[in-house]
């Protein structure tokens, strides 16, 4: 009943066995150990189990752990590098983009994605790009502001992949 | 040690808590993982009422993995009944049992429990839990519940009425009185639709039994770890001394985790059973159909008032559905609105009459404002429909109302006693912000041009920091340590248990600038009742203004004691001691906290009589509430064509005293505001006629997403509170108190142009657009008196100070 996956998390190449009906989100949390990513739903639309697979965010509760087969994911442990937070974590902490901070990873991994499309996004460029994230505590106003500081501090200088680990 | 000179208090400091939490590294109670545990999924009713024929467990036995699976046969004799702290002479309790027994009485109640080595597993098995069900009559309008004939939730009980409950103005034998005397009469029917609070961490809990102590450790996600404390050893025969309580990392509560849960002690009770850990976490679904819901009141509200505008008296005839059972603070909800029934104005009577209403759905209980929401959204909602009625300007109503600010401390009709206020001028500030006699222009000139624009206000006051032991179910203080640790760096540990609100890093703000020290030597523990041996939790915005003073006063217990002990080795006296910037100074000489630390436990050259160590610990009873109160004025224009409502400005104006992180303060209004966004225009819980929940997932349960949300134009006066030494009120839930009534009163100041007179919320788009057709053909429903353009509640732009308390009739 178990299937061989080779997938790449935060970096570190991986061989498990797992049932194809795993999903992604329990392969990272159960198998990896990598409980960062949390499940708010189990429908894909609260967003809080948010990752990067190839470099694109992905609702891992809605993925099976068999289809991320030959990928990379990154979770929100592997984006701060030896340097320091990633400008997207260092953007909630400074605009206290967070309160009991369940949804923090996914939003943070989403913003991510999104600034990688859109290096400079409008207010309402990042709105759209956080719809499909729930928050119930900050009242999104912070988290905007969060990711338009992450976005400013990336044009000063760094790269928002900085530290994201492949 | 570093000292520091610059104070903490009052600045927007970053989060201590948000390292381990923007990093991945925080431990919710899933995130807990134990040897050989063993998971748990319970099999939940799909129907809203019916008698169990049978329950066949022999092929999820049978499955590989599957460790026990149990029926309420099996496990409730051993587990107790679930507490409701409330003790009215007429409350009826059902027996709460922790599964079902010989009948469901609402959608996802639990009836069968699978312990298995893997969740996946233990979902497979609960799965295949063959229950035969006859399905009953279900009780679904609360209304319809109270009538002759109606089929009954609790057969046994004879009724659907749960309690009734009243209270009145104190000495007021006779209200009806102001009733006969006044003017006129205004009466309006409001619902305060149920709500789902919906934190996105689900519920869930791990509990650990250790045989050879004989005690128990359960993690839970929950506010009240200190309650589970007292409350569960009833219920599993834990004795409350091996019985510890952990909150770990908690995603969100909003009063939906105020509770002892039948999981709760089940969980305790399987890993007592089993011996081994286990682990129950909830899904979304489940906990859209078994945390405890909010609000759900239906409200007949008549107010006497005198054609110059002066409030007399209110009454209200309030049902309230409770859902099925009775969780911990279910009754308590609705009377919580009553204390708040009359505002920030000044009535000469009040009276309050509830009726709690079994039917099967979910219990009600605490959520974010928990009965006070109601009182502000019907006052704040009722001012504005009498103001129509009277042709006045809604602001001028509510000036002419308000006791000023010299008439503190505020006797209310509700019997309370208001600490302390200044409504005129958050309501003044409110107004310069929003560019009052600019936004009333804009109002005029979109109606000019047949647009529905309206423009909404609600002056609030709520009660918080709860409260006194004497008006409290079971202790209404907070407890609180500080330690002065060897090294001297500082500990600190409170009873509160905050879960969001960020404390770890506000009472390290606080402690630092009382004790001369860097916050970067200040640790902030809670949750744990090993930690923190005795609390009351975080509800009702309470934990910074009794906490927090909690741990004021054991700063200057220690602080005596330093003095003293500073006094004997700077051979001085303590009264010429002084302590500046973490220093105690005498005879040109200093001594630092880690310097006085290490003579007060090494112990070798003390004062005579002189206790060793450097620590206090403190109960504080608050002798008072606290009433922080505020201004929201919001502008909303709605799309004719679709009943879209667009905020189109938000200013609000909170006094909560004086704040110790203005960025936290700012967090917890906008968060408190979106809640109420997501209340007067998205979210309903709706069971339908079967008793269906229609809303069990975030699909159907519309919570507001970021694409929702206006920006803020926020504000703040400061009026300290007398009620504890820092002055603090609380801000938790003033976003959801103040917000309300403001959006609900603008869309409906919208909608006054085609005629509406009241609309219950959610106003969703198909509300309103339903509204805005019946309005636009005369002869109809609402429409059938459509008031000219422009007309509307009249505001005046006539600023707070200028003649602010002339009434202007029409």
């Amino acid at each position: 009943m178990s299937t061989q996956v080779a997938i790449r998390v935060n970096g570190t190449a991986r061989e498990d066995s797992v049932e194809p009906r795993m999903l992604l989100v329990h392969f990272i949390r159960d198998v990896c150990g990598l409980t960062g990513t949390h499940v708010g739903c189990e429908t894909s639309i609260c967003g809080s189990c948010t990752v990067l697979v190839n470099d694109r965010a992905v609702k891992s509760c809605t993925m099976f752990a068999v289809q991320a087969d030959g990928a990379h994911v990154t979770t929100i442990e592997g984006v701060a590098s030896e340097r320091g937070l990633h400008p997207v974590q260092d953007g909630f902490w400074t605009c206290h983009g967070l309160q009991c901070g369940y949804c923090t990873p996914g939003m943070i991994m989403t913003a991510i994605d999104l600034l990688a499309e859109t290096p400079a996004p409008s207010r309402a460029e990042i709105v759209e790009g956080l719809k499909g994230n729930l928050c119930r505590c900050t009242g999104y106003t912070h988290i905007i502001d969060a990711v338009e500081h992450a976005a400013r501090s990336t044009e000063r200088g760094g790269s928002p992949q900085d530290g994201h680990s492949r | 040690m570093a000292t520091h000179a610059e104070p903490y208090v009052g600045r927007r400091i970053k989060r201590v808590e948000d390292p381990r939490l923007i990093t991945g590294r925080g431990t919710y109670v899933d995130d807990i993982r134990l040897p050989s545990m063993l998971h748990v999924v319970l099999a939940r009713s799909p129907h809203a009422h019916a008698r169990v024929r049978s329950i066949d467990t022999t092929a999820a036995r049978a499955m590989p993995g599957v460790v026990a699976v149990l029926t309420g046969t099996d496990v409730n004799h051993a587990c107790g009944t679930v507490p409701c702290t409330s003790d009215f002479p007429s409350l009826k309790r059902p027996a709460h049992t922790v599964l079902a027994g010989d009948r469901v009485y609402f959608v996802g109640h639990a009836v069968a429990v699978v312990v298995a080595r893997d969740r996946y597993v233990a979902q497979d098995a609960a799965d295949l839990v063959a229950i035969d069900y006859d399905p009953l009559a279900a009780v679904i309008d609360p209304e319809a519940a109270l009538e002759e004939g109606s089929a009954l939730v609790h057969p046994d009980f004879g009724t659907n009425v749960a309690f009734t409950w009243s209270m009145t103005t104190a000495g007021e034998t006779d209200i009806e009185r102001w009733f006969q005397q006044a003017d006129r009469v205004v009466s309006q029917k409001v619902v305060h639709q149920r709500l789902t609070p919906m934190a996105i961490e689900p519920r869930g809990c791990v509990a650990s039994y250790h045989p050879g102590e004989g005690s128990m450790t359960l993690w839970s996600s929950t506010q009240v770890p200190h309650l589970l404390r007292t409350l569960l050893p009833g219920m599993i025969g834990i004795p409350e001394n091996k019985l510890r309580v952990v909150a770990p990392e908690v995603g969100g509560g909003f009063g939906s985790k105020l509770n002892v849960y039948a999981e709760e002690a089940l969980c305790c009770h399987l890993a007592l059973r089993l011996n081994a850990p286990v682990k129950w976490i909830e899904t979304r679904r489940e906990n859209a159909a078994a945390t405890t819901h909010g609000r759900d009141q239906i409200g007949y509200y008549e107010v006497a008032v005198n054609d110059d505008g002066t409030l007399l008296a209110i009454k209200s005839r309030t049902i309230s559905d409770i859902g099925s059972y009775l969780q911990l603070l279910t009754p308590a909800i609705p009377t919580l609105t009553a204390l708040m029934l009359t505002g920030c104005y000044k009535f000469k009577a009040m009276r309050m009459d509830v009726t709690g209403v079994f039917t099967n759905k979910m219990a009600t209980d605490a959520y974010r404002g928990a009965g006070r929401p109601e009182a502000t959204y019907l006052i704040e909602r009722m001012l504005d429909v009498v103001a129509n009625e009277l042709r006045m300007d809604p602001v001028k109503l509510r000036l002419k109302n308000m006791p000023q600010p010299g008439e503190f401390p505020f006797q209310t009709a509700c019997g309370l006693v208001y600490d302390t206020g200044n409504y005129q001028g958050a309501l003044e500030e409110a107004q310069r912000l929003g560019e009052w006699k600019a936004l009333l222009n804009r109002r005029a000139e979109a109606r000019a041009q047949g647009r529905l624009f309206g423009v909404g206000v609600s002056t609030y006051v709520e009660i918080c920091a709860l409260g006194p032991s004497a008006a409290m179910p079971a202790g209404g203080w907070e407890w609180g340590s500080v330690r002065i640790e060897f090294s001297g760096t500082v500990t600190v540990i409170t009873g509160a248990t905050p879960h969001g609100q960020g404390q770890q890093t506000s009472f390290a703000q606080i402690a630092a600038d009382r004790l001369g020290v860097a916050m970067e030597d200040i640790v902030v523990l809670y949750g744990d009742t090993n930690v923190a041996p005795y609390g009351r939790d975080t509800y009702g915005s309470r934990a910074t203004a009794l906490g927090g003073t909690a741990i004021v006063l054991c700063i200057d217990k220690i602080v005596d004691k330093a003095t003293r002990l500073a006094a004997h080795l700077l051979q001085s006296t303590p009264d010429v001691v002084t302590f500046e910037h973490g220093a105690f100074s005498a005879n040109g000489k200093s001594l630092s906290w880690a310097q006085l630390a290490a003579e007060a436990y090494v112990a070798k050259n003390l004062p005579r009589g002189f206790e060793p160590g450097l620590e206090a610990s403190t109960f504080f009873e608050p002798e008072n509430f606290t009433f922080p109160f505020g201004a929201h004025i919001v502008a909303v224009e709605i799309d004719r064509e679709t009943g879209d409502v667009e905020i189109i400005k938000y200013v609000a104006v909170d006094d909560c005293g004086p704040q110790i992180n203005p960025l936290l303060v700012e967090g917890q209004v906008q968060g408190g505001i979106v809640q109420s966004i997501g209340q007067v225009l998205l979210e309903q819980t709706v069971y339908d006629e079967s008793g269906q929940l229609l809303t069990g997932e975030f699909m159907d349960y519309a919570i507001p997403r970021a694409a929702d949300v206006p920006e803020f134009v926020m504000g703040s006066t400061v009026t300290p509170s007398s009620s504890n030494p820092l002055g603090i009120k609380g801000v938790g839930e003033a976003g959801t108190i103040g917000a309300t009534p403001a959006i609900a009163n603008a869309v409906l100041d919208a909608l006054y142009m085609v005629g509406v007179r009241h609309l219950d919320l959610p106003l969703t788009r198909e509300k309103v657009w339903r509204a805005i057709s019946r309005g636009e053909q005369p002869g109809s429903g609402e429409g059938a008196e459509i008031p000219e353009a422009g007309r509307g509640p009249r505001y005046t732009s006539d600023d707070v100070g200028e003649g602010a308390l002339e009434v202007g009739n029409v």
